[in-house]
């Protein structure tokens, strides 16, 4: 079988669903651990933060690899999803069945959700950052001037708005991680009785708890004011 | 000796022919036995509707005793009715109250297009077996028993999976109709066993190839198809198809054991 046909097969495709899931997944432990600078309240070692993540040449070239995942993971969504949709037909049932996992019924309309709250996130920070839109002003920490991210990201969370949405999409994030993490794993056949506990207790404590102090650090900067 | 008996309306999915319009229709049955099959109950049905003249409703099966994978029916929203682990031929209409609306509908699915009726064309689980789903034996003197030492438990699990009767409820319980279950089993109780290992590669890849040529969908590990499967297949047996698919598809050495 070539590679073009194990790679557009339903379980290929599958494959490519699971590995950039699970890329994603190591993403946000990545992400969120350096947000905890925020969730500290420690302004310049956030702006040293951002500003390392923003300027080593290793990151940009991981951060690039990343963005691959990220279309990827859309890319498969999107085929899978036609694909499975054919395969129903156009018949429905007159009473549907309720079996399963109701959380994996909805994978689509969740991932949808964060889609819609990345385009905003990331025009929020990330074209600011990089000077794509908005103002940014600088500061400098141990001798170096970088640009003040901090200031940017604390004036957004005194807005209820954007502290109420980012909450409400990071509960949509839990909900698509409950399913997908260990989702990821029985998509690899990693499936059995030694692995398969853990798998799906690791997998539903990273699913609340990543979500959580996520959510945590715009609540924590809106309250202090 | 009179028995307990009940009274029950049905709405039955009528179709002339495959490809032409369908709609429910609405029956009463009267003084049903409890301890009737849901398949006798519906041949109660179909006598009375013969008296009249009409056109009996057509379903499939053939043991009625579970084992042959024949009947279908998808009974209020469940393959199979509303009991777990067992077939329709299994199913008592004990099962129901008296009075009760029951909607009967024919398995849905792309790959399973309506015959008449509750009837349809299952044979592309027929070509999903038929791509590989056997062992090449060079027949000879009759090999003697237990020469090939197999664990008790990996006969089990290969029993387990050779439990699928091929009935499709994993597919019509599906929200994607993927038949991985089906396909998953049908590997399974080979890929175990040291007479399968032989030709795992060639049997993964040709089987998922005939699969999605069928026009099934792609599993979202949901698991529907388990919960309503009569032999309750496990999905544990899914992540075996996908290492199986995985080894043969991604180590290359195999590659010429495809078409
Ligand atoms: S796996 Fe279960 S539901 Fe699917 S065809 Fe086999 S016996 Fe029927
Ligand atoms: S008729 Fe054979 S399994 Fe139901």
């Amino acid at each position: 079988m070539s590679w073009q046909k194990s790679l557009s097969s339903t379980i290929g495709r599958k494959i490519m669903m699971s590995l950039s899931g699970i890329l994603l997944i190591l993403f946000l432990a990545g992400h969120v651990s350096g947000n905890m600078t925020l969730l500290l309240g420690k302004a310049d070692a956030f702006n040293a933060y951002a500003h390392f993540m923003s300027t080593n040449p290793a990151v940009q070239v991981i951060a690039n690899v990343f963005k691959l995942f990220f279309v990827g993971h859309i890319f498969y969504a999107i085929l899978l999803t036609r694909q499975n949709k054919k395969a129903r037909g156009g018949e429905a049932y007159k009473v549907s069945n309720k079996d399963g996992s109701s959380v994996s019924k909805y994978m689509g309309v969740l991932g949808s959700v964060i889609g819609v709250f990345l385009v905003i996130h990331l025009s929020q920070y990330w074209a600011v950052m990089h000077e794509y839109a908005g103002t940014i002003g600088t500061t400098t920490v141990d001798g170096v001037q970088m640009k003040d991210l901090y200031s940017v990201v604390a004036t957004s969370y005194q807005n209820p708005m954007i502290v109420g949405g980012y909450v409400v999409s990071m509960i949509i994030l839990a909900y698509h991680l409950w399913h997908g993490f260990a989702s990821a794993f029985q998509t690899l056949g990693i499936n059995n009785k030694r692995y398969t506990p853990v798998i799906s207790f690791v997998g539903k404590a990273y699913s609340i708890i990543v979500p959580l102090l996520f959510a945590a650090i715009p609540v924590a900067m809106f309250i202090n004011g | 000796m009179a028995g307990e008996t009940i009274n029950i309306k049905l709405k039955i999915w009528r179709q002339a022919g495959q490809g032409k319009p369908g709609k429910f229709e609405s029956y009463e049955v009267n003084d049903v036995s409890v301890d009737m099959s849901f398949l006798e109950m519906l041949d109660v049905l179909n006598e009375n509707e013969l008296k009249k003249g009409n056109d009996p409703v057509h379903f499939d099966h053939d043991c009625r005793e579970g084992i042959c994978g024949m009947c279908s029916l998808y009974i209020n929203g469940k393959p199979h009715g509303p009991k777990h682990g067992i077939t329709t031929c299994q199913l008592h209409m004990r099962t129901f109250k008296n009075g009760e609306t029951i909607v009967v509908e024919p398995w849905r699915a792309s790959a399973f297009p309506v015959l008449k009726d509750l009837m349809v064309d299952r044979t592309a689980f027929e070509r999903i077996q038929q791509a590989g789903g056997y062992v090449t034996i060079s027949t000879g003197g009759v090999p003697d028993a237990n020469e090939i030492a197999i664990p008790k438990t990996v006969a089990d699990e290969a029993m387990d999976a050779a439990q699928c009767i091929g009935c499709g409820a994993c597919v019509a319980a599906c929200k994607n109709a993927s038949a991985m279950l089906f396909t998953a089993a049908k590997v399974s109780q080979l890929a175990v066993l040291p007479q399968g290992k032989a030709e795992r590669k060639r049997r993964a890849l040709a089987m998922l190839e005939q699969h999605d040529s069928e026009g099934f969908g792609a599993c979202t590990n949901t698991g529907a198809c388990e919960a309503v499967c009569p032999k309750e297949i496990s999905i544990t047996h899914i992540a075996r198809l996908n290492r199986e698919f995985t080894r043969a598809a991604f180590s290359g050495s195999e590659t010429d054991y495809t078409n």
